[in-house]
């Protein structure tokens, strides 16, 4: 049981680990969120592989509970950066398109 | 024998899963990224699965996968160039590689020893001792809606902070070109079926796996999959429901809360012989509310006709 739990926890620290070296080395924002929510689902691994309790044994339910939260919380905070980064797309553009024009 | 082989299907998956992430991590490619990233998705709602969390499964394939892979896709097309490119100097990579490899062994250290500690103090007996009283069987649903439902009021509250914040910022997306026959002809019988899942995986999360989030996110991933068969269709929301049904979630759970708080003096304290109702009536309107936060946040913005809470077409757009 603890081989299993050991196991799957190093997976969590390693998905962190890959999510963070990612999230530091890329600048775009996409790339950048999608590196972000693998951190995220290295966190929540170690939670659940935490909780496991054997085949037979019953695993541990408010872990569950708080990482079921942070799916979903997840989720969110991601649409909420995909809706900043959109409008600062849209700035940047119009602010390109102006200097363009000045330019002529 | 039966160990090796549990454990030979466990480091199939750890590796399977590491490689995904890796993969995801390092393309160069936004839009193979995300598919990576939904395929990544897809694997972790099996070792959910496989770590006895059914509910998680449930939830990650739904949302982590899903909802989330659909609201990545349509976002690609907010940006210009596709191609990720890194532009850190070698010195800065150096760094960082070195500061996450020397997180890493830490981090692992710190686990491998917590792992071998004593085994200390397990939530699961007390929770368990406390189950006949919830009003539900459903270990995961008696933890977020009864002994933690501080926690969940707070978290739908997240939510709505998160979708106001998509609809401050933004105007919806402009309306993508009509899908193909085909996709129409599969939503037609998608739709229905995904919408009674959706009201089953409600009613069942009360003894069995399932819940208010998979069911609201199962809605959305309904209204979601409409949208994508006929770009139009937000036209025909009601608007003022709209707003009326992204806040009867947090409504209902502070309402409930306070009735309780009148009756047994704490809020949220439910009494015991009407607990599981409460818990159905306040997952009943979170799931609404849920699918409408997620509706609009893949929408991306306000729909049309927001700020005046009607959506008349006026010869402007027509026109636009």
């Amino acid at each position: 049981m603890i081989s299993t739990q050991l196991l799957y926890s190093l997976a969590g620290v390693g998905l962190f680990a890959i999510g963070l070296r990612a999230t530091l080395l890329h600048h775009l924002l996409l790339p950048r969120l999608l590196a972000l929510n693998v951190c995220g689902a290295g966190v929540f691994l170690i939670f659940i592989a935490v909780a496991y309790a054997g085949i037979e044994g019953m695993a541990d339910p408010v872990p569950h509970a708080l990482v079921l939260t942070g799916i979903v919380v997840a989720v969110s905070a991601t649409a909420m950066a995909l809706a900043l980064g959109r409008r600062l797309e849209s700035k940047e553009s119009e602010t390109m398109k102006s200097e363009a024009m000045k330019d002529e | 024998m039966i160990e090796i082989l549990w454990f030979l299907v466990d480091s199939m998956l750890v590796l399977l899963l590491l490689a995904l992430a890796w993969t995801t991590c390092s393309s160069r490619d936004v839009m193979r990224a995300v598919t990576l990233f939904i395929a990544m998705g897809l694997l972790l709602a099996i070792i959910w699965a496989r770590l006895k969390a059914p509910d998680l499964a449930l939830a990650e394939a739904i949302i982590g996968a899903g909802v989330s892979g659909a609201l990545l896709l349509s976002a690609i097309s907010d940006y210009p160039s596709t191609a990720i490119t890194s532009h850190r100097s070698p010195l800065m990579h150096g760094i960082i590689n070195t500061f996450t490899l020397a997180l890493t062994i830490l981090m692992s250290w710190a686990v491998w020893h917590g792992l071998n500690m004593s085994d200390g103090v397990r939530l699961s007996e007390q929770v368990s001792s406390q189950i006949p009283v919830s009003g539900v069987s459903n270990p995961v649903t008696a933890v977020l809606l009864n002994f933690r439902a501080y926690d969940t009021l707070l978290e739908l509250a997240v939510v709505l902070t998160a979708v106001l914040a998509v609809l401050i910022l933004n105007d919806k997306r402009a309306d993508s070109a009509a899908s193909s026959p085909l996709l129409r002809g599969m939503t037609r019988w998608l739709v229905p079926l995904l919408v009674v899942t959706s009201g089953y995986l409600l009613w069942v999360g009360a003894h069995a796996p399932g819940g208010a989030f998979q069911a609201g996110a199962m809605l959305a991933a309904a209204m979601i999959l409409l949208q994508l068969a006929y770009p139009s269709i937000h036209r025909g929301f009601n608007l003022y429901l709209l707003r009326v049904l992204l806040v009867a979630g947090i409504f209902t759970f502070v309402l409930v809360g306070l009735w309780m708080m009148s009756a047994n003096d704490d809020f949220l304290a439910y009494t015991p012989a009407w607990a599981g109702t409460l818990i159905l009536i306040i997952e009943t309107a979170a799931t609404i509310s849920i699918a409408a936060a997620l509706t609009l946040a893949y929408i991306g913005g306000r729909p049309t006709g927001w700020e005046t809470g009607d959506h008349v077409i006026t010869g402007k757009e027509d026109a636009g």
